[in-house]
C-alpha cells in the first residue's frame, strides 16, 4: 500500500520492545494515522527473538510487515539486526542498538557471535549505531534502554509533532516518569536531522 | 471512543459489552489475554480459570443452560480437550447464548500442530464468525450471542494468531445488560440421551438449514464490487492480506459468518467475476465446499496449505511478484531458541536428569518443554497436556513386557498436573505401573505468562482460596506416601538422589520439585516457605579451570570466554552453577 510506513523494532525477550512499540503506537494514533500494530507472544519471550511490526498511514489493512518492506528497523540487539535484514526496504533505514546478547548456541560454544555486524549493516543500508545500553546505565536504570531506542526511532523517522512526554508520562509508572522522559531526549539526540 | 486493543483484549470488551456475565478457560497462547482481559470487569462478569478446557467448556455449557449468556475461551488444541462437551452441546442447544472462542495458531508461535478448528464447526455442527481484526472481534461476540440464542445454537468464534496479538483500532460501545433468561427444567432437550438424541439431531438439522439462510442474507458475509476480471472468496486475517495486496483492483466476497457457508451467495459473486480465487490461510475450509457445490474457483493450487500466511506469499502466488530484497549471508547469523530463564527452578532437575543413562523422559506443554533444548536435552517425546505420564506409563509398560530394561521418567508441570496430567497418574495406580512422575511444581502457570491454578491459592479475579495440595493429591489416588518424594529442584544432590531411588521403586512414585518460577511476584505465602534472600553467583577467575561444566546447565546468565564470566544483571544466585562446578570456582556473593 502506498502512503502506509512500516517500522519494524526488533531484539531479544525482556528488552522492553512492546512497552516501546505501545508509545510508538499511541503517539502515531494520536497523530491522527491508522495505526496496526503486531507483536509476538508466547515462548519468544523467554530469551528468544522477539519482533514487534507497527504500520501506519490513512489506511492500513495487514497488521504484519513483509520481507523488503520496512521503512525503518530499529534493532535492540546488534545480532537480531541480522536477522531482520531482510525485512528492509531497499533504501531504508537502520537504527542500532551496539549492544550484545548471546543466544543459547553461543553461551554454551557451539556458535561465535557474528563479529562484523557494524560494518555488514551500513554496507547495506543508512545505518545509525548508538550505546543505547551505556546511556541508559548513565541516567541510572538499564531498563530505560528502550525508551532510549524509542527517542531515537521517533527522530529518525521525523516524528516531531507528537506529544511523545505525554504519552510516556501515561505508560509508565510515576515514580519513573523522570528517568524515562530523559531517555527519551537522549535518544532523541542520537539522531541526526 | 476509539482504543487500541488487541483482538483478544477487544474479544473480552465484546464479553462486556454484550452482556456475558459468566467467562472460563484455561490459559493457552494465543487466547490466554482474552480471560485476563475479562477478569478485571468483576463488577459484571465472573470469570475464572477451569482446570482444563473440558471442564471449562462445561462449566460455560452450565452458565448457559442456567440462563446467562457464556463464554468460553482456548487455544486450537485446546478444544480438542473440549470436543466431547462441544458436540453435544451442539445437539441439545443453548438457553443464554454461549460463545466459544477457538484461538488457531498458524504457523505455530507457540503450539504443537496447526490444526484448522474451522472444521469443527462442520463437524460439530456451531455456527460460526471469523472476524479479520480487532474491532470485528468485539462486534462479533455480540452477534455470535444473538445468533446462539436465536438459532439455539453455540457459536464458534474462531480467531488466529495474527488476530489475538495484533492491535487495531476499536469503537467501543455501552454494555448492554441482558437479564439471565428462566431456566426451566426441560429433560428432552438438555439430557442427551440416545432416545432425546435422536430427536435433537433431527432439530440440528433443521437449524442448519436456517443458519444457511442467514448466512446468506447477512452482511457478515459482504460484497464489494471492484473491477470484476478478479474475485476473491476470503475470511479472518486472509481478508486484510488481500486487501493489501489487491487493493480496490479486484472484487470481495468477505466472509464473516463461515458455517454454514451462504453457497447461494458466493454462487452468485463467481458467476459475476471471471477469474475466482479463495484465500484462505491454512486448509482449503472454504475452497472444499466451494468445489463440492461445483463453483469453479482457484485456491490451494496457489496458496500453500501450510504456515502463516502474508501478503507476500499472496502477491507472489497469484501476480508472481517478488519484492527486491536486501541480500547478506544468512550463515553469520546465530539462532536465538528460547530457553528457560536464569534461575528457573526446572533447571536443576533436568540437568541432573539429563546425567541418568538408558532412560526414556517422556514430557509435557509448558516451559519445561524447553529442557528439551540443547545443552539439557532431558526429553523424549512431547505430545500434547498431560500425556507425559500417561505416554510414560505406557512405554514403560511396552518395554517391560517385551523384555526391554528402559527407566520411564514423566515430567510435567503444576498446572499441567491438575489439566489431565493426574488421571494419568490414576492409570499407572490402577494398572499397577511403575513409571516415575515427576511434577514441576513451581507455583504458577509459566508459560503462558503466570496464571493462577488450583495450587496457587488465588483465583483469576485476585481472591484467596483454597489450594490444592498436590502431594496429598498423589496419594489420594494412591501413590503410597514413602513413594513420594518432594525435593527442592534447585538442590543437586537431592534431585540425583531422589531419582536413583524412585528408579529403584517397583511401585507408582512421584517426585514432586518445588520451587517458584523466578519470574513469579512471589505471593506472601511463597515468602514465608521458600524466603526471599538478594544473592548473585561470580567465578572466582583464579580458580576457574575453564571445563566448561557450568555452561552444561543451559544457564542464560553464564558465558564463556577463556574463563567462565556470570552476568550479573541476570543471575539471581539459583547456584546451580556453583553445585555443578568441580573446582569450586564459583561463589555466592551479597548473602
Ligand atoms: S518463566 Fe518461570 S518456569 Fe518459565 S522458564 Fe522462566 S523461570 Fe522457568
Ligand atoms: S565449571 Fe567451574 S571451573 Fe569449570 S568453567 Fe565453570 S566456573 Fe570454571
Amino acid at each position: 500500500m502506498s502512503g502506509v510506513k512500516n517500522i519494524l523494532l526488533v531484539g531479544v525477550g525482556g528488552q522492553g520492545i512492546i512497552l516501546a512499540s505501545k508509545i510508538l503506537s499511541q503517539g502515531l494514533i494520536s497523530a491522527g494515522y491508522d495505526v496496526k500494530m503486531s507483536e509476538v507472544h508466547g515462548m519468544a519471550q523467554r530469551g528468544g527473538s522477539v519482533t514487534t511490526q507497527v504500520r501506519f498511514g490513512k489506511k492500513v489493512y495487514s497488521p504484519i510487515i513483509g520481507k523488503g518492506q520496512a521503512d525503518i528497523v530499529v534493532s535492540f540487539e546488534k545480532m537480531e539486526t541480522l536477522r531482520w535484514l531482510d525485512h528492509l526496504k531497499i533504501g531504508g533505514k537502520v537504527v542500532v542498538n551496539d549492544y550484545e546478547i548471546p543466544s543459547a548456541p553461543i553461551l554454551v560454544g557451539d556458535a561465535k557471535y557474528p563479529e562484523n555486524v557494524i560494518s555488514i549493516l551500513e554496507e547495506k543500508a543508512s545505518t545509525t549505531v548508538f550505546k543505547a545500553a551505556e546511556i541508559a546505565k548513565e541516567l541510572g536504570n538499564i531498563r530505560t534502554m528502550n525508551i532510549v531506542m524509542l527517542g531515537a526511532l521517533t527522530k529518525a523517522m521525523g516524528l516531531k509533532d507528537v506529544a511523545w512526554e505525554k504519552i510516556l508520562k501515561n505508560n509508565v509508572k510515576e515514580k519513573f516518569v523522570d528517568v524515562n522522559i530523559q531517555a527519551l531526549r537522549k535518544g532523541m539526540e542520537q539522531v541526526e536531522e | 471512543m476509539k482504543k487500541f486493543l488487541t483482538g483478544n483484549e477487544a474479544v473480552a470488551r465484546g464479553a462486556y459489552e454484550a452482556g456475558v456475565t459468566y467467562a472460563s478457560a484455561y490459559p493457552g497462547t494465543p487466547s490466554t489475554e482474552i480471560l485476563e482481559n475479562i477478569a478485571p470487569f468483576k463488577e459484571h462478569m465472573y470469570a475464572e480459570w477451569a482446570p482444563n478446557e473440558k471442564v471449562a467448556l462445561e462449566t460455560a455449557i452450565g452458565a448457559s443452560i442456567a440462563g446467562a449468556r457464556a463464554l468460553s475461551a482456548m487455544k486450537h488444541v485446546g478444544v480438542n480437550v473440549a470436543a466431547d462437551p462441544l458436540f453435544t452441546y451442539s445437539y441439545t442447544g443453548v438457553n443464554g447464548g454461549l460463545v466459544l472462542v477457538s484461538a488457531d495458531d498458524p504457523g505455530m508461535h507457540s503450539s504443537q500442530n496447526e490444526q484448522d478448528n474451522r472444521y469443527y464447526a462442520k463437524f460439530a455442527k456451531l455456527a460460526m464468525l471469523e472476524p479479520s481484526d480487532s474491532q470485528e472481534a468485539k462486534d462479533f461476540v455480540k452477534v455470535a450471542l444473538e445468533i446462539s440464542e436465536k438459532y439455539d445454537k453455540p457459536v464458534l468464534l474462531r480467531v488466529t494468531t495474527r488476530i489475538c496479538h495484533s492491535k487495531t483500532l476499536v469503537e467501543l460501545g455501552e454494555r448492554e445488560e441482558v437479564e439471565i433468561k428462566p431456566y426451566k427444567k426441560n429433560i428432552p432437550k438438555y439430557v442427551a440421551s440416545p432416545a432425546n438424541a435422536r430427536v435433537l439431531h433431527i432439530k440440528v438439522e433443521e437449524r442448519l438449514k436456517q443458519l444457511e439462510k442467514f448466512s446468506n442474507e447477512t452482511d457478515l458475509n459482504k460484497i464489494e464490487w471492484n473491477d470484476k476480471k478478479i474475485g476473491i472468496v476470503t475470511s479472518g486475517i486472509a481478508y486484510q492480506y488481500a486487501k493489501e495486496v489487491f487493493g480496490d483492483n479486484v472484487s470481495y466476497l468477505k466472509l464473516g459468518f463461515t458455517y454454514p457457508l451462504p453457497m447461494k451467495k458466493i454462487k452468485e459473486f463467481a458467476d459475476q467475476v471471471e477469474t475466482l480465487y479463495v484465500i484462505e490461510e491454512l486448509e482449503p475450509y472454504i475452497e472444499e465446499q466451494m468445489k463440492a457445490a461445483g463453483i469453479k474457483c482457484i485456491g490451494k493450487e496457489l496458496i500453500p496449505r501450510i504456515g502463516e500466511l502474508n501478503p507476500d506469499i499472496i502477491a507472489k502466488a497469484i501476480l508472481k511478484e517478488e519484492r527486491p530484497m536486501i541480500k547478506y549471508s544468512e550463515a553469520e547469523v546465530v539462532g536465538r531458541p528460547p530457553t528457560l530463564c536464569a534461575g528457573c527452578p526446572h533447571r536443576g532437575f533436568f540437568y541432573m536428569l539429563s546425567k541418568k543413562k538408558n532412560v526414556m523422559i517422556t514430557g509435557d506443554i509448558g516451559c519445561y518443554t524447553l529442557g528439551s533444548a540443547q545443552p539439557l536435552s532431558s526429553m523424549d517425546t512431547c505430545i500434547c497436556m498431560g500425556a507425559s505420564v500417561s505416554a510414560g506409563h505406557g512405554a514403560q509398560k511396552a518395554f517391560s513386557f517385551n523384555g526391554v530394561d528402559k527407566k520411564v521418567i514423566g515430567v510435567i508441570g503444576d498446572s499441567t498436573f491438575f489439566h489431565s496430567g493426574v488421571t494419568g497418574l490414576m492409570d499407572i495406580v490402577y494398572n499397577k505401573g511403575n513409571a516415575v512422575t515427576v511434577i514441576l511444581d513451581n507455583r504458577i502457570t509459566g508459560m503462558t505468562g503466570h496464571q493462577e491454578n488450583p495450587g496457587t491459592g488465588y483465583t483469576l479475579q485476585g481472591e484467596k482460596t483454597h489450594a490444592i495440595n498436590i502431594p496429598m493429591l498423589c496419594e489420594a489416588v494412591g501413590v503410597k506416601k514413602e513413594n513420594i518424594f518432594i525435593i527442592n529442584p534447585l538442590n543437586l544432590d537431592d534431585c540425583n538422589k531422589t531419582i536413583d531411588e524412585a528408579f529403584s521403586k517397583k511401585e507408582p512414585t512421584v517426585i514432586i520439585t518445588e520451587w517458584p518460577c523466578v519470574l513469579k511476584k512471589p505471593s506472601p505465602e511463597d515468602i514465608e516457605k521458600f524466603g526471599n534472600k538478594k544473592i548473585i553467583c561470580k567465578v572466582d577467575e583464579e580458580k576457574c579451570k575453564a571445563c566448561r561444566i557450568c555452561t552444561k546447565t543451559g544457564c542464560p546468565a553464564i558465558s564463556f570466554d577463556e574463563k567462565a564470566k556470570i552476568n550479573e544483571d541476570m543471575c539471581v544466585g539459583c547456584d546451580v552453577c556453583l553445585q555443578a562446578c568441580p573446582f569450586d570456582a564459583i561463589v555466592k556473593v551479597g548473602e
